[in-house]
């Protein structure tokens, strides 16, 4: 049952994640980060909504762009913020930066920036879990820009031919890097490649949370039955650049995007149209959600601090790790 | 301890992979053709039987995926051998093997680490030509994070492979389709064969031999008929190629003061060089001559027999480049 406190988990999940990012911005611009960051902002009710459907056993493997999928899943923002810093506290202790974000613990089991190259991790875990019988399930996140890559589709069939407990949970977000998504296939939508395997679908707005939510509720459910995988398209749209804050050449504003599709999405921000729900159905009023965003906004500044207070790894360890 | 019995290479790598299975559950065999019967060989003998579809999987032709899917597997918690019949279509699950698994327990900064096998087989010779027959341990052995182990025995068959299941890292267990048929005294209980311990196959005094998988046979015929001449030709087993046995060969080389390395890869910027760069650097005053290299020329793999000849190299011309040391 959806109660009160649901909801409110959802929304600050999200805000932590947008503040998160948007605190970012600033240290990249001045160069006080390095390690590319591909922000999340925008995206953030798709991590949201899909974790809030799974159990802190279930597993999830992410991508280049995987702040979002890393706090959703329950990873420490200070872990995450010391990782972003390349420090020795960071999740991943300064050796994997922004785009190696891991937290086995919540099952968090990493991401990757080859673009496809985590999705057979993911039907992995989910082989895994299908011949130990756990019942837990895998989520691949991906975007629309993997569907270029050859390891998803081997990937589908493999998956679909064992019946494997696995999300293949497609973030389209139209742009892969600077490629609009219709220069990059002919077949729309993309939910329609995994037609082929014998594969469910899902089409969900991904910017509306409890859509992703219910979706991804039903996707888990199939999925333990064992009569998964389930693919879902999640139509959304980056508030930021492909990496950085803007398009491609941080700092200069360089968005290739139209400002016309840029201002139509921004009025789908997925933060602002659940505040409109919130409000409407009378479980947040104006000044509960200002007072959650001050309680956000102080949580992503002592994780930052605490990120800064750090320091990073010594130059002793740097062969450490190589080998277990 | 049982008497040994003779067994067939890949009898011997069969029995590891049942008593690893049998003794851990969470070992599994994945990849093309290991319900075949020709295929892996008889590698895979009696295993879809005893331990069922779940854990002797048989796959599509998909190596990006089904490797990936192995790591994957790994990650959460697994040990999988995944096996690919012929080396060359490994290159397809080039990402999973190095991209993600030989990178990711350090980019993780050590949070997990993965225990997965790929097993590699060499399928030299049978005018198979250039996609048939390619020896890429090499490669591998070049990227942080992976082990390469490339055993010459069937006692090493059965110790590396049961050392590279049980090892948290990802090893490339790289063998070769010739030496299944050969025999060798292999003790029926659970045993591992060190990783990253080579061996003295044969000891000597004026030259060493370095060699790995079937041309650790070449050096010992090769030894044998150096011997009619007079030489005394120590003869070195990598049995890993990484991480390697740097004090084996260089305490070796210090003993007899020559070195002929050779190798089942290509010569140029692979395995052999790297010995070559090792004794260089490590042991240069104690070397009476330069060293010297029998491996694959720069060239693919010819199909004709009348070319493979040339291509392949034997006993004959490891003797003639110990002549040629002087």
């Amino acid at each position: 049952m959806k109660d009160n406190q649901f909801f409110l988990n959802l929304y600050r999940m999200m805000l932590r994640i947008r503040l998160f990012e948007e605190s970012l911005v600033d240290p990249i611009l001045n160069r006080d980060i390095h390690t590319p960051c591909h922000l999340y902002s925008g995206q953030e009710a798709i991590a949201v909504g899909v974790c809030a459907a799974l159990s802190r056993e279930d597993y999830v493997f992410g991508n280049h762009r995987s702040h979002g999928h890393f706090l959703a899943k329950g990873g420490s923002m200070k872990d995450l913020a010391a990782e972003v810093y390349c420090r020795e506290s960071g999740c991943s202790r300064g050796r994997g930066g922004s785009m190696h974000l891991i937290d086995p613990d919540v099952g968090m089991m990493g991401s990757a920036p080859i673009v496809a190259g985590t999705i057979p991790l993911a039907v992995g875990a989910a082989l895994a879990s299908s011949i130990r019988g756990d019942g837990h399930v895998s989520v691949s996140f991906f975007g629309d820009g993997a569907t270029g890559e050859g390891g998803l589709y081997e990937s589908l069939n493999f998956a679909a031919l064992k019946r494997l407990p696995v999300i293949f949970a497609c973030e389209n977000n139209l742009y892969a890097t600077h490629m609009p998504i219709r220069e990059c296939r002919v077949s729309q939508p993309i939910g329609r490649i995994a037609e082929p395997f014998g594969i469910e679908v899902h089409t969900v707005d991904g910017n509306d949370v409890l859509q992703v939510h219910d979706a991804s509720r039903k996707a888990v459910d199939t999925c333990r039955r064992g009569d998964g995988p389930v693919f879902m398209e999640f139509m959304t749209y980056r508030f930021r650049g492909h990496v950085g804050p803007d398009d491609n050449i941080q700092g200069l504003h360089t968005d290739i995007r139209p400002p016309e599709e840029v201002a139509v999405w921004m009025e789908k921000d997925p933060i602002k149209k659940f505040e409109r729900y919130l409000n409407k159905h009378g479980i947040l009023d104006n000044e509960e959600i200002k007072g959650i965003k001050e309680d956000v906004s102080g949580e992503v500044q002592d994780a930052v601090e605490y990120a800064m207070r750090n320091s990073g790894p010594l130059d002793k360890d740097l062969r450490r790790y190589v080998f277990a | 301890m049982s008497s040994p019995r003779s067994l067939p290479y890949s009898l011997a790598i069969n029995e590891a992979l049942h008593q690893m299975m049998d003794m851990d559950t969470s070992v599994f065999l994945i990849g093309q053709g290991v319900k075949s019967p020709w295929y892996v060989g008889n590698t895979a003998r009696g295993l879809l039987e005893r331990f069922g579809e779940k854990r002797v999987i048989d796959t599509p032709v998909s190596e990006n995926a089904v490797t990936g899917a192995a790591v994957g597997s790994a990650i959460a918690g697994m040990k999988p051998v995944v096996v690919h019949p012929r080396v060359d279509f490994m290159m397809y699950a080039m990402d999973p093997i190095i991209n993600e698994a030989a990178n990711w327990f350090y980019m993780n900064g050590g949070r997990v680490s993965v225990p997965v096998v790929f097993w590699g087989i060499i399928n030299r010779k049978g005018e198979q030509a250039a996609q048939h027959s390619q020896a890429i341990h090499g490669v591998f052995a070049h990227i942080p994070g992976l082990k390469v182990v490339m055993p010459s025995t069937a006692y090493d068959a059965k110790g590396l492979m049961i050392a590279a299941i049980q090892d948290p890292n990802p090893v490339v267990f790289m063998d070769e389709r010739l030496l299944y048929g050969f025999k060798g005294d292999v003790p029926e209980e659970l045993y591992q064969v060190e990783i990253g311990k080579g061996c003295i196959r044969r000891e000597g005094q004026d030259v060493t031999i370095t060699a790995v998988s079937l041309m650790v046979h070449e050096a010992l015929k090769a030894a044998d008929q150096l011997a009619a001449d007079g030489v005394s030709a120590e003869v070195i087993d990598l049995r890993t190629v990484k991480p390697l046995d740097r004090e084996l060969i260089v305490d070796s080389v210090r003993k007899t003061g020559r070195l002929v390395v050779t190798d089942v890869g290509w010569q140029s910027f692979g395995v052999s060089a790297e010995i070559a760069a090792l004794v260089s650097e490590t042991a240069f005053d104690a070397l009476k001559a330069s060293v010297a290299r029998v491996a694959l020329p720069d060239c693919p793999a010819p199909a004709s027999i009348a070319l493979e000849n040339s291509y392949y190299p034997t006993a004959n011309d490891i003797v003639q480049a110990v002549r040629r040391l002087g």
